[in-house]
């Protein structure tokens, strides 16, 4: 864990609002559009992208099929320096996804470069029709031009702070924490 | 994100299974596990190794690992080069030593080593910048053999530990039986080593092995039977049985597997020879994992090739 100072900005009540904002709005984009299909980025985007589905589905749609995605064998940084490479994970999109509406879905979005690689990672496996981005927070500093289209809340920080989601299947307890500089561990915002 | 503990390997070479941890072989099965959708995609490549240079250096004939690892290096991105004995200024009398320099001054990222002496892979690592792999140094080690064995029953069992495992066949000088022995072992199966008395060294109990010279002992039970390819060309050694022999005393047939386990999965390393050490119904039957294990070859592969990449200059720049 990082040692810097720990900040929660939004308590468990705060994503539930910003994820049934993100349900709604990726509804109304695609309500003229069947076979809508969730993928989630590995680690934090995946219970996020099966708690959207059981949200569009409660908005009175059928719920999406949901898969995951690791990014990791498609990273820009694999050779830069003699550090272990991150652990792989298993990759798995339970849908055709040539033709598919793919809404991608990350925890948070921040240099961009998670989601450059997730779209060339999209692109081996098929040829989806539209492929849109869903984060749960936008803390801005994006290093590459990629945009989010449904962004559940933006988050005004600086470069050098971190921003930490925490998702009960995974942490225990929903919130997202801003961690202050002077932190010792380097952590990839990715 | 990461956040979880790291994990990684400790050497940036993979010259055998001797010397790795438990948590070393689980981290390579479990990357090789991520790995085995790439093979079923239209598109099978991932740009993870893209500008890696990879020497496959094959000084003792080998065609199944020699493709395996150039397919895993492919699927990967890396370019690779092949060296083979009839090929190479190696056969015209250049030192193991010289060869080297040769290769490295290619700049490569990994050298891929299959040679008949022991030793020849951590030769090359003490001299070499880049990672060694070992691909069968002699009777040594054969890692990715074994792991790959590993990868294949874990993938019909689940686990590994607790498994009674019955590994037949010239235990003396297959490097295959004592990479698995070492894997095994390490990873809690049971390893039963069953075969002529004149072909099991001795000492092997001390590994943590159960020596056997009756195959009907040493399958009964055993949840994996693994086969050993008899080499045709020791048969004059005096060590040998006539294969006629050998096939009654040793060859898996149908009949024999009877003692097993009700679920058994039989292996082979390749190349069979039928009637031998494998009867052909068994090969080509519903136990028979063979072929898994090829297909299973490139993940595993694929899986060290990945790791080892993140390690790359660790030591060297130490």
């Amino acid at each position: 864990m990082p040692s810097g100072k720990r900040v929660r900005i939004v308590d468990a009540a705060g994503i539930d609002r910003a994820l049934g904002q993100l349900a709604r709005d990726v509804l109304e984009r695609n309500r003229a559009f069947p076979g809508v299909g969730l993928v989630g980025i590995r680690t934090r985007g995946v219970p996020l992208a099966l708690r959207l589905a059981r949200r569009l589905e409660a908005l009175g749609g059928a719920a999406p099929p949901s898969g995951m995605l690791d990014i990791n064998l498609y990273r820009d940084d694999l050779s830069l320096k003699a550090a272990p490479h991150p652990v792989l994970r298993r990759t798995e999109i339970p849908f055709d996804i040539d033709g598919a509406r793919i809404v991608l879905v990350d925890d948070v979005l921040f240099t961009g470069r998670t989601i450059r690689a997730a779209l060339d990672g999209l692109m081996d496996l098929g040829r989806p029709d539209a492929i849109q981005l869903a984060v749960l927070i936008d803390r801005g500093h994006r290093e590459v031009p990629i945009h989010a289209d449904f962004v559940g809340q933006r988050v005004d920080t600086a470069r050098d702070e971190q921003i930490e989601v925490r998702l009960a299947e995974i942490d225990g307890a929903d919130e997202v924490l801003l961690i202050r500089a002077g932190t010792s561990a380097p952590e990839a915002e990715r | 994100m990461t956040r979880d503990q790291p994990v990684r390997l400790r050497s940036r070479h993979l010259l055998g299974i001797d010397g790795l941890e438990a948590e070393e072989i689980a981290l390579i099965l479990d990357t090789a596990d991520s790995l085995a959708e790439i093979a079923t995609r239209d598109i099978k490549k991932v740009p993870t190794l893209r500008g890696k240079t990879v020497v496959n250096f094959f000084v003792e004939p080998s065609t199944r690992t020699r493709s395996s690892f150039e397919v895993a290096e492919k699927r990967l991105s890396a370019d690779t080069i092949n060296f083979s004995a009839s090929t190479s200024s190696f056969a015209k009398g250049e030192t193991l030593l010289d060869t080297a320099r040769n290769l490295e001054s290619m700049a490569p990222d990994f050298i891929v080593i299959r040679h008949s002496q022991p030793g020849a892979p951590h030769f090359l690592a003490r001299h070499c910048r880049c990672s060694i792999i070992n691909a069968g140094d002699g009777a040594h080690e054969h890692p990715t053999q074994a792991l790959l064995d590993a990868y294949t029953i874990r993938r019909h069992k689940g686990r590994l530990a607790g498994l009674r495992v019955a590994i037949v066949g010239d235990i003396l000088n297959s490097r295959v039986a004592r990479s698995n022995l070492f894997l095994l072992a390490r990873m809690g199966a049971q390893v039963r080593l069953c075969g002529p008395p004149t072909l099991i060294p001795p000492g092997l109990e001390r590994l943590g092995a159960e020596v056997h010279h009756v195959l009907d002992r040493a399958i009964e039970g055993a949840d994996v039977v693994m086969a050993l390819r008899v080499q045709l060309e020791r048969m004059h050694s005096g060590a040998f049985p006539s294969l006629r022999e050998y096939a009654t005393l040793y060859g898996i047939t149908s009949e024999r597997l009877k003692g097993a386990a009700s679920d058994v999965i039989v292996m082979h390393p390749g190349p069979i020879n039928r009637g031998v050490e494998l009867a052909g119904d068994v090969a080509d039957g519903e136990r028979s994992v063979i072929l898994e294990q090829v297909t299973n070859g490139v993940a595993v592969r694929m899986a060290v090739l990945y790791l080892l990449a993140g390690e790359i200059g660790r030591e060297a720049a130490a």
